[in-house]
């Protein structure tokens, strides 16, 4: 009996030295201990991207008036990030979309909404807020906040536990329920497609803006979709701002969005 | 003291047997889920918790609501709760064995599932939920465990164990507390974001808990030769009284405050999930049947005369235990979720595979407490004997 009771015991520790050494190894690297050499993680810029404090986005409503205003854009924004269609209702992924104001905006709904407002399309996406929920609330860093504001998602460490769409109050987010690859019509070689569960949502096109251009959205817009820096008082963002009224959506709940809408 | 555990009767191995079965139907369908995705599952973009995560918040309740045999026995040396102490602690362990499951099955990506430490995010309430659930399965078989070698052995535990059992009861509320703030720090759920709610987690754990507990001990005594006892069980009986009372009270106080306030977004998921919303109301006949199976349990657990008739506490426990379980397992997560944060009512219900995975996950538990309940009574009998 204490024979056994001894091997156990030395089995045991066993065990957890050596679940636990990986971790113990990493956590030495990453304080740049002694025997480790400390490594900077430099990235590269490329010479055209475009660069901010913090990015954001003005929609001029009056100027999206149909829906066939609006679906150039989504098709431009979906079609470049591999988005697919699924037939099934509860598998759909969207990162961007037309809503109803009432939708989009339903703490501000009344009966007796401006004729423009009651009909027209709105959009939504991503609203990229400066104080993020969905950022709190990913248990692996796998959603996150760049420097310059844009919150994206690293699909390989994410785990689908989707906190992140609990915790998300509009709605951005959206899970791939299954492999999403067979649904995309055409696939654009230069984004990746993603794998079944995990979790994705709009970029504010990083990979656009890494290479010098607007997203896509912006560039489908004829003009409807201002995005510039929001710290830049020169910015077209800034200047829109200065001369419209805006709103902003739940802006109560202290996210502080990005996605300003004149309407 | 394993050996117990596989040591029994025909019956015994029968049922052993019709767990192991109904847990591996689970698990074939956990990997026809694994392959597929989640996808086989009712969930949606706009109810992305379901079933799996609401059973999980129903059991973590269950497991701590095993510290209401704990807390009395040691803190208050209540002796008379040290002969079923082992059961409290044992349930838990089998609770937080179903709780871990259920998070599993519910990853999209479970291969991933120790990124949680790799890239430990102190920021995310997922993360405190882990080390909390983890340390209170590993207090209670540390507990649990030695304690009931030393009763087999005839020794008194060693001192070593205090710090460990004196920090038991105060985690047992942490487990249920941080899973309640898994929810009420979410902006824009204005279902959940009340400062009531882990009070309203606990109240129903401490209901639920005891309540299967003394159905677990009035089975122990018909099936086994020892007796957990008549005075415990009417002490559990007491404790499960006050803690349905108590829930049904939280409750009441969020409807006043949703309703007297008038603010849409509070009252909106209570609409839903008692009346209906813009012509949507798949678990209003749920809700109502929850409401009322709790209410019918406070009427007859509150009269002593009812309360000390083991018939039919037994049926008040049932009541308690399924009307929790309905309430927490079925609409506190749902209804949480619906209407959407675009005010869009897009309803929820699990599917069959689902719910072959989640009785899989409770055969699964039910096996582990089975076999630790069987090493506590053998243990027990041994010792009397």
């Amino acid at each position: 009996m204490s024979n056994r009771r001894e091997f156990l015991k030395v089995a045991g520790v066993a065990a957890i030295g050596l679940g636990a050494s990986p971790v113990i190894m990493n956590a030495v690297a990453s304080s740049g201990g002694e025997q480790s050499e400390k490594q900077e993680v430099q990235i590269n810029k490329g010479e055209n991207a475009l660069s901010a404090r913090q990015w954001a986005m003005v929609i001029d409503t009056r100027k999206l008036k149909t829906a066939e205003d609006i679906e150039p854009l989504v098709d431009a924004c979906h079609k470049i990030h591999n988005v697919p269609k699924h037939e099934i209702k509860r598998h759909e992924i969207k990162w961007i979309w037309e809503t109803e104001f009432k939708h989009a905006f339903p703490d501000m709904h009344t009966e007796y909404l401006s004729e423009t407002a009651e009909h027209s399309p709105f959009l939504v996406l991503c609203n990229h807020c400066q104080n993020p929920p969905c950022c709190r609330a990913c248990p692996t860093e796998a959603t996150f906040q760049r420097e310059d504001g844009i919150v994206l998602m690293d699909f390989h460490r994410c785990i689908g536990c989707r906190f992140c769409m609990a915790a998300c109050p509009f709605g951005a987010r959206s899970f791939n329920f299954r492999d999403p690859r067979p649904f995309i019509a055409e696939t654009n070689k230069k984004f990746p497609t993603r794998m079944k569960g995990v979790v994705e949502k709009c970029n504010f096109c990083a990979e656009l803006l890494a290479e010098g251009k607007m997203p896509a959205c912006v560039e489908a817009s004829n003009g409807a979709i201002a995005f510039g820096d929001l710290d830049d008082p020169e910015s077209e963002v800034r200047k829109l701002l200065k001369e419209n009224f805006t709103i902003r959506r739940k802006q109560g709940l202290g996210t502080e969005p990005s996605v300003y809408y004149i309407v | 003291m394993l050996e117990l555990a596989i040591k029994g009767s025909k019956k015994y191995y029968g049922w052993l047997g019709l767990l192991a079965a109904v847990a591996g139907a689970g698990v074939l369908v956990w990997l026809w889920q694994l392959d597929f995705g989640l996808g086989i599952t009712g969930m949606s973009r706009d109810v992305s918790w379901g079933f799996y995560i609401a059973q999980f918040t129903f059991l973590v309740g269950v497991a701590a609501g095993g510290v209401m045999v704990v807390l009395p026995y040691y803190l208050h040396d209540y002796k008379a709760f040290g002969r079923i102490t082992i059961l409290g602690e044992f349930l838990a362990i089998s609770a937080l064995t179903m709780c871990l499951l259920f998070i599993m099955v519910d990853l999209g990506q479970p291969m991933r599932m120790l990124n949680v430490i790799f890239y430990a995010s102190p920021h995310s309430m997922l993360f405190w939920d882990m080390i909390v659930l983890n340390g209170y399965l590993f207090l209670n078989i540390v507990i649990g465990w030695n304690v009931l070698e030393a009763e087999r052995n005839g020794t008194h535990y060693g001192k070593w164990h205090k710090p460990f059992i004196y920090l038991s009861s105060p985690w047992a509320v942490g487990i249920h507390t941080v899973t309640a703030y898994l929810y009420c720090g979410l902006p824009g759920r204005g279902f959940w974001l009340t400062a009531i709610l882990a009070p309203r987690f606990l109240s129903s754990a401490f209901a639920a808990g005891p309540a299967l507990l003394i159905l677990l001990c009035l089975i122990i005594r018909r099936v086994t030769n020892f007796d957990p006892g008549k005075e415990q069980i009417q002490n559990l009986a007491r404790i499960v009284t006050y803690a349905i009372i108590i829930n049904v009270f939280f409750f009441l106080c969020e409807v006043f405050v949703a309703f007297y306030s008038q603010i849409p977004e509070h009252m909106d998921h209570i609409k839903y999930l008692f009346v209906g919303l813009h012509g949507h109301g798949s678990l209003v006949p749920y809700m109502w049947t929850s409401m009322i199976l709790m209410t019918v349990a406070i009427l007859m657990l509150l009269p002593p005369s009812f309360r000390q008739n083991e018939g039919l506490l037994a049926v008040s426990c049932v009541l308690v235990f399924v009307g929790t379980g309905i309430d927490k397992g079925l609409g506190m997560i749902s209804g949480g979720f619906v209407p959407n944060p675009l005010h869009e009512v897009n309803e929820y219900a699990p599917t069959i595979p689902e719910l072959i995975v989640t009785l899989g996950v409770w055969a699964a538990g039910f096996l582990v407490l089975t076999l630790l309940f069987k090493m506590a009574v053998s243990v027990k009998e041994e010792v009397r004997a």
